[in-house]
């Protein structure tokens, strides 16, 4: 069994190759999580906009990426828009699927947070003659982001997990690098290895997650 | 009343779909004039006071506050706004800073202070509510009378020509009412021009000059405090008096 699954040669000549990919999962992550939530923040504070103009395109736009499977958004920005004469590369095909995708659901998360926020809240601030935007900045987002912080983490857990998706690409991510690694050596040691390393990287981040989710269960009650 | 006015509304309307709140209110107060508003809930004394300011935009009608056309798009409402202080029942305090944080916030971003100076002011503006030492303080650590007077400073620190208070005590304990009626009376005497929405009748006698009555979107009658609480005019203002001093 250890020798199938877990077999020490391969864990050393698998080791540099899955680093190299847990590497470029960090730095992914690093890229589309921001990326995710500055998409988020724009379709959030839009969520404001009363006017049918913004308001009928912004749902229509949010609810098709949540709907739509990142895979296949990431197939059709790599495989299909070459069609077109595009050409983004793995990485640009990536970030622009994180972006539409993962900004959608950062949106649905951070607008739930600003309408938490007490309207007294704008206001005020609107009385001492902050404008709308800096109203949103300094008093309404601080705030809101507070009010959904488990929301926020739980959904970054999701996007880092994603990245694996860059495999299907030809993104040398963790994935990726795990699967080559498996097919030079034919044995499955560098996908537990992989799965491992997963383990690793995410459970501080599940751990202090269900911290904050148990803290503001307390506060409710 | 012979001084210019600082405020000056004048047929005001304001409808929220179907409804029709205000019905045409006029409203002028002098410089250093304390208004009194009382009325029932309901009868439209918030929404005359965030029409003032724009918080609200009026359906029809026009409101100048020190010279400025606040309906006019063409005015910058942002700094008009710092013109016109306004503290609301239920304080609202910006809960993720500090007394002083949330005094200095629009000196800084509005008024264009560097930070050091929109401390300086702040902590004085703290200080003339009697909280210089609570400046380091977030509004959870305040008592409801103290987050109140915070709000206070924070409208006063950008030195405004008026100030508009709704109901700025009805949501405190009793205990807690004195301390800030002690600061909008020295603002008062500071020559603060202030329009009030309360139900502090002692307060009403002592400092207002004036005591507007409204009722259903309307001014039913106004005069002086002894005339509208001693010998009103009017049966409906008659009534309203009556209920509110059996309390
Ligand atoms: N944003 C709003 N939308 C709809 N109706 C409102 C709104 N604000 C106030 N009203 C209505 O306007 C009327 C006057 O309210 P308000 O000005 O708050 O009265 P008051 O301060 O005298 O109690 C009430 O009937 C209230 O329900
Ligand atoms: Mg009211």
């Amino acid at each position: 069994m250890i020798e199938t699954f877990l077999n020490p040669a391969i864990i050393a000549a698998a080791w540099p190759i899955l680093l190299a990919g847990l590497w470029n999962t960090i730095l992914l992550s690093l890229v589309v999580v921001p990326l995710g939530l500055a998409g988020g923040t724009v379709l959030a504070l839009l969520a404001g906009v009363r006017h049918p103009l913004v308001r009928w395109p912004l749902m229509a736009w949010v609810d098709f990426f949540r709907a739509f499977p990142p895979l296949v958004l990431l197939i059709f920005l790599y495989a299909g828009l070459p069609f077109a004469g595009i050409e983004l590369g793995g990485f640009g095909c990536v970030a622009i699927a994180f972006f539409l995708n993962t900004g959608a659901y950062y949106g649905e998360i951070l607008r739930a947070g600003i309408e938490s926020v007490p309207a007294g809240q704008s206001e005020a601030a609107r009385s001492t003659g902050l404008s709308r935007l800096q109203t949103e900045l300094y008093i309404v987002l601080p705030q809101a982001v507070r009010n959904v912080l488990p929301d926020l983490m739980s959904n970054t857990l999701e996007v880092v997990k994603l990245t694996s998706l860059g495999s299907v690409v030809a993104m040398p991510e963790l994935l990726f690098q795990a699967r080559q690694a498996q097919s030079l050596t034919y044995n499955p040691t560098p996908i537990v290895l992989a799965a491992i390393v997963y383990f690793l990287l995410l459970w501080p981040l599940v751990r202090l997650l269900s911290r904050l989710e148990n803290r503001s269960l307390a506060t409710r009650g | 009343m012979s001084s210019k006015p600082i405020v000056e509304a004048r047929g005001i309307h304001k409808h929220f779909g179907a409804v029709h709140v205000l019905k045409g209110v006029d409203l002028r107060v002098a410089e250093r004039e304390l208004v009194f508003i009382i009325g029932p809930s309901g009868s439209g004394k918030s929404t005359l006071l965030r029409c003032l300011n724009r918080l609200e935009a009026p359906s029809s009608g026009s409101v100048v506050v020190d010279g400025i056309d606040m309906l006019d798009p063409k005015t910058d409402i942002n700094h008009a706004r710092q013109r016109i202080g306004m503290v609301f029942q239920s304080f609202n305090l910006y809960p993720h800073m500090t007394a002083l944080g949330n005094v200095t916030l629009a000196l800084r971003k509005v008024a264009g202070k560097s930070r050091t100076e929109a401390e300086a002011i702040g902590r004085a503006a703290l200080d003339r509510v009697g909280l210089a030492d609570r400046a380091e303080h977030t509004p959870g650590q305040l008592s409801g009378g103290q987050q109140q007077r915070v709000a206070i400073a924070r409208a006063i620190a950008l030195e405004p020509r008026v100030m508009l208070f709704d109901e700025p005590t009805s949501a405190l304990d009793p205990e807690l009412v004195g301390s800030v009626l002690e600061v909008m009376r020295s603002l008062r005497e500071s020559g603060m021009t202030m329009v009030v929405v309360s139900h502090e009748m002692g307060f009403a006698r002592a400092a207002a000059d004036r005591v507007v009555f409204m009722d259903h979107g309307q001014i039913v009658e106004q005069g002086a405090p002894a005339e509208i609480f001693e010998a009103p005019k009017e049966e409906r203002t008659r009534a309203f008096i009556g209920q509110i001093q059996r309390h």
